[in-house]
């Protein structure tokens, strides 16, 4: 980890979704607050800056983290993906299309938060039953849509996963 | 509409604002930076509940090296006049405490600095002399001999009280079978968006003008009262929305005292100022859903039927009377009949000042409380009389071939089907198998519980209503107030291109989605060819007091005037296309992006050539069409007219229906309640897009299972908040939300054209009650109390007689 005295800031260098981005950072400046306001990836929310919610929820390094219990200076040289690298490209990922079209979102504040997790548990676990989605989105808040078009959707992407590895077999 | 395809309106249309909130691209509040310069505030809050504040220090926060300025209460005090009520009380209400502090979490200082960090460190360096006060902690505090009143002019803690009387409830009561009487209390709880307030305020010289971006949600009527606050004409206050909102169900309404805040401190400190509220400023501080006190009694005959019903509200409004309350107790005032037949009623409304933060909207906004009260009763009184709680209310409903129905107090309801509503409930929650899996259950010692709730849901409000709070001698003085204007423009460019704009400020409910529908239906057009604007604009929009998201005010009013903008855009656009296609405009349609002579493929005009002739070409017009595109319809609906010497008004333009069936298992070991069935049945008129319907109710539906089971904002004796942060606050998640079946039946509302009714308010009005009738049915026992938490059940399941 970087070493920065109180008053002084130091460049914190990065690979967000895959480009390498560098910007400055006080010792306790929010991982969150660097993404968004040090290299203008706004995509992020910050939902309770008390990691309960989830809204703010980032991959570094491969792994689901909550960036308002993060400081910038701790992920020096860590590989970032935010939800503005979730796509390829223009094209929205198969679980952001999902969540499209189940209706998972309304106002939208809690869904990049969500997305990661939920790619991120995608990857480790394919073939979620509907109890371990809960369990999975237990992490996060969302205070419009109830869940319900959450859950679809990733029941959705697993069960389209599972179908495409079937055929695969036959 | 095009004869080659089904209409969009209807349809399960994906929407079009989530391509943007999926991929990060959306733009919220604070995401925006409109200005250079901005500094950044942080705002010093109370620690007590009530305090005389003897001294403020500010010179070592003003001597921190990244500070711009400080300002105090009595600065701002200074600088500003008290935010008006519509209740005539001796309440000086400012956006800051001035001299004494008033509830935990209000605002006492403010420091503006070159970053957020900066301005936080050196709030703390602020010392605030407290002389603590006796805090009143809650209602019987506030009403108990020698309570410490909160504001000294007004003598009491009791700073409202009227009481009304719609037909001849004495007599109903006097003549009665039956009297059922419930006893009741509702916690205060709050839907907490995830993205908190947010507001840049700016004020500039030559002219003097304030310019306040913000996520404030309407009603703009507060526009008016911000300009009052602020002392300036309502051209020299320029509020302008983010593009994006992240949420609200009312709660962003009380934002405005902060952008008055904002506004004057920009002022004074000559800097454009942005604050972000953060979550445990918004958990103590922001605003509420009203708890209450009351008892309900209702009169009834022996056969059931319901003559006379009298309510006795007793509100804790917090410290302040805060605009727009106190509509909350008013909102569902002129519909206290619920869905129920009854000629009798008398209501009597007392307002209580707390050391608590003051009530605003949250979901439902009074229908929660409202409901609890009544439809607990109905339940109560179905035990009471040994009926089915189903053959009560359907024995009391208003019936079909009655709408549209005029209340006693005023309120004109639509169209219905109650029964075939409730009918639909139990068919869907198999009311006869539940009702032998209870008997089956309680045979073997199992607590199982049934209950109903049903409901009319008020939607697109008039805005007189809340001026029931006055005396018809106060309305009559000061001058006339009604109705609920919606606003909407529909143009195109001179590339053809079309625009919507609804000043409807959306936060999540897909707008957007929705206007382009009806646009393209109109207009033979695609939705993804119709960009939507939701924003308000105050200089620039057509808007007027009743814009805003509140209400659910979009589906009974604002598409009213997106479908009339959209028929007169295309009646011109027939008119230009019938001049070339040399026929008369009434054999043009306007299908597939063309227009053409109707039923005949060939000789097709693009959409866009047609239009645009209108902006390049306007000498050769054909008689009759003006040049340009830009149509705009303010309408106010009819029937909002004013209260009437008898205080009674239509307070709402559209009102569905809503019947809610929980089935419920308690654990006595434990204290849980286990949802085994869940039904929600709902008219919301036509289905205007079938997922947004269907995700309006999912959402409601887990405000109000949030507030049955989990969520209360918590004091102590001593007025001490208990629920700072969202440890302590628990919002309802994933694991804990049940399977919800959700059932449809559609009368098609007369009003607006499109046939469909305000909603969205939904479950959050019936699911505490509901479930609470559930856990009464389960347990043998009506005192049963909010939120059903598992210490609260395991008490009450281990109690019982």
């Amino acid at each position: 980890m970087l070493r920065v005295k109180p008053d002084a800031t130091c460049r914190v260098t990065v690979t967000v979704n895959g480009a390498a981005r560098s910007g400055r950072a006080g010792p306790r400046l929010l991982l969150c607050d660097f993404l968004r306001h040090e290299l203008g990836l706004y995509g992020t929310r910050v939902g309770c800056e008390h990691g309960v919610c989830g809204a703010c929820t980032v991959m570094v390094d491969g792994r689901a983290v909550r960036s308002c219990l993060t400081f910038a200076v701790q992920v020096d040289g860590a590989e970032i993906r935010t939800v503005e690298g979730l796509g390829d490209g223009g094209a929205l990922s198969p679980l952001q299309e999902a969540f499209r079209r189940r209706h998972a979102l309304q106002c939208g504040y809690c869904t990049a938060g969500v997305l990661i997790s939920a790619t991120r548990f995608l990857e480790t676990n394919p073939r979620p039953t509907e109890a371990e989605v809960r369990d999975m989105l237990s992490g996060h808040i969302c205070r419009c849509t109830g869940y319900h078009g959450m859950v679809r959707a990733i029941l959705d992407v697993a069960g389209a996963e599972e179908g495409e590895e079937e055929e695969r077999r036959r | 509409m095009a004869a080659d395809r089904a209409p969009y309106v209807g349809a399960a249309f994906p929407r079009k604002e989530d391509g943007a909130l999926l991929t990060g691209a959306a733009r919220f509040i604070d995401d925006m930076s409109p200005l250079p310069g901005i500094r950044h505030v942080a705002l010093l809050r109370a620690p007590h509940p009530h305090a005389r504040i003897r001294a403020v220090e500010t010179a070592r926060a003003a001597a921190h090296p990244a500070v711009h300025g400080v300002l105090t209460g009595r600065q701002i005090a200074a600088a500003v006049r008290p935010i008006p009520s519509a209740v005539r009380v001796p309440i000086d209400y400012y956006p800051i405490a001035v001299d004494k502090v008033r509830y935990a979490g209000e605002p006492v200082a403010l420091v503006a600095a070159s970053d957020r960090y900066a301005a936080e460190d050196a709030a703390e360096l602020i010392e605030v002399d407290y002389e603590p006060l006796p805090a009143v902690a809650d209602l019987d505090a506030a009403l108990a001999e020698g309570a410490a009143p909160l504001h000294e002019a007004v003598g009491s803690n009791l700073v409202h009280r009227r009481s009304f009387r719609y037909g001849d409830p004495e007599t109903a009561f006097a003549e009665a079978d039956h009297v059922v009487r419930l006893d009741w209390k509702f916690p205060r709880y709050a839907s907490t968006p995830m993205e908190t307030y947010g507001a840049i305020a700016h004020f500039e010289r030559s002219p003097d003008r304030y310019t306040v971006w913000s996520n404030f949600q309407g009603p703009f009527i507060l526009h008016a009262l911000m300009c009052g606050a602020l002392g300036t004409p309502g051209n020299r206050l320029r509020l302008i929305t983010a593009p994006h909102s992240g949420g609200s169900f009312g709660i962003k309404q009380g934002l405005f005292p902060y952008m008055i805040l904002l506004a004057a401190a920009s002022r004074l400190l000559d800097a454009p100022l942005k604050w972000i509220e953060d979550r445990l400023e918004h958990l103590i501080g922001s605003s509420s859903a009203s708890s209450r006190r009351d008892a309900i009694e209702a009169a009834f005959r022996a056969d059931g039927t319901l003559t006379g019903l009298r309510f006795r509200n007793i509100v804790d409004v917090g410290a302040y009377i805060r605009a727009p309350e106190p509509a909350s107790v008013y909102r569902m005032h002129s519909a206290s009949n619920g869905c129920y037949r009854v000629p009798a009623i008398s209501i009597d409304n007392r307002l209580v000042a707390t050391n608590r933060v003051p009530i605003g909207l949250n979901r439902g906004y009074g229908g929660p409380q409202f409901y609890y009260a009544l439809e607990r009763a109905m339940d109560a009184a179905a035990r009471a009389l040994r009926l089915d709680p189903a053959e009560i209310r359907r024995r009391n409903f208003i019936r079909r071939e009655e709408f549209p129905y005029r209340t006693p107090g005023g309120a004109l309801y639509d169209s219905g089907d109650y029964a075939a509503g409730l009918d639909e409930a139990l068919r869907l929650a198999d009311y006869r198998a539940l009702d032998a899996r209870r008997a089956r259950a309680r045979s073997e010692g199992r607590l199982f519980g049934i209950g109903l709730a049903a409901a009319v849901e008020p939607s697109g409000s008039n805005m007189a209503y809340v001026t029931l709070a006055q005396t018809p001698e106060e309305r009559a003085r000061a001058g006339g107030r009604s109705g609920g204007l919606g606003s909407c423009t529909v143009s195109i460019d001179p590339s053809g291109a079309v625009t919507v704009r609804t000043v409807s400020t959306p936060a999540g409910q897909g707008h957007g989605t929705v206007a382009a529908q009806i646009v393209a239906d109109a207009l033979g057009l695609r939705p993804e060819d119709i960009d939507v604007i939701t924003e308000m604009d105050t200089l620039t929009s057509a808007w007027s007091l009743a814009s805003g998201n509140y209400a659910n005010r979009f589906s009974s009013v604002v598409v009213g005037a997106i479908a009339e903008s959209a028929r007169r855009v295309a009646d011109k656009i027939r008119l230009l296309a019938a001049d070339t296609l040399e026929v008369a405009p009434e054999d043009v349609e306007l299908v597939g992006g063309a227009a053409r002579i109707v039923g005949v493929p060939e000789g097709a005009l693009p959409f866009r050539r047609v239009a645009a002739r209108a902006h390049w070409h306007p000498a050769g017009l054909p008689e009759g069409a003006g040049p340009g595109i830009f149509e705009t319809t303010i309408l106010s609906p009819p029937e909002l007219g004013p209260p009437d010497e008898r205080d009674r008004v239509a307070p709402a333009v559209t009102f569905g229906f809503v019947c809610d069936l929980a089935a419920i298992e308690i654990d006595p070991a434990t204290g849980r309640i286990d949802i085994v069935k869940y039904v929600s049945v709902h008219d919301v008129g036509t289905i205007l897009n079938a997922s947004i319907v269907e995700g309006q109710i999912h959402g409601g539906f887990a405000h109000g299972l949030g507030g049955a089971l989990m969520e209360e904002m918590v004091y102590d004796a001593e007025g001490n908040f208990q629920s700072g942060s969202f440890a302590d606050y628990l919002c309802i998640t994933a694991p804990e939300m049940p399977p919800l079946t959700v059932g449809h039946v559609t009368t098609r509302s007369p009003q607006g054209g499109l046939g469909a009714k305000g909603m969205g308010d939904g479950s959050s009005m019936l699911a505490p009650t509901a479930i609470a009738n559930a856990a009464a049915d389960a347990l043998g026992r009506e005192d049963i109390e909010l939120p059903l938490t598992l210490d609260r059940v395991w008490g009450l399941a281990g109690a019982r007689p």
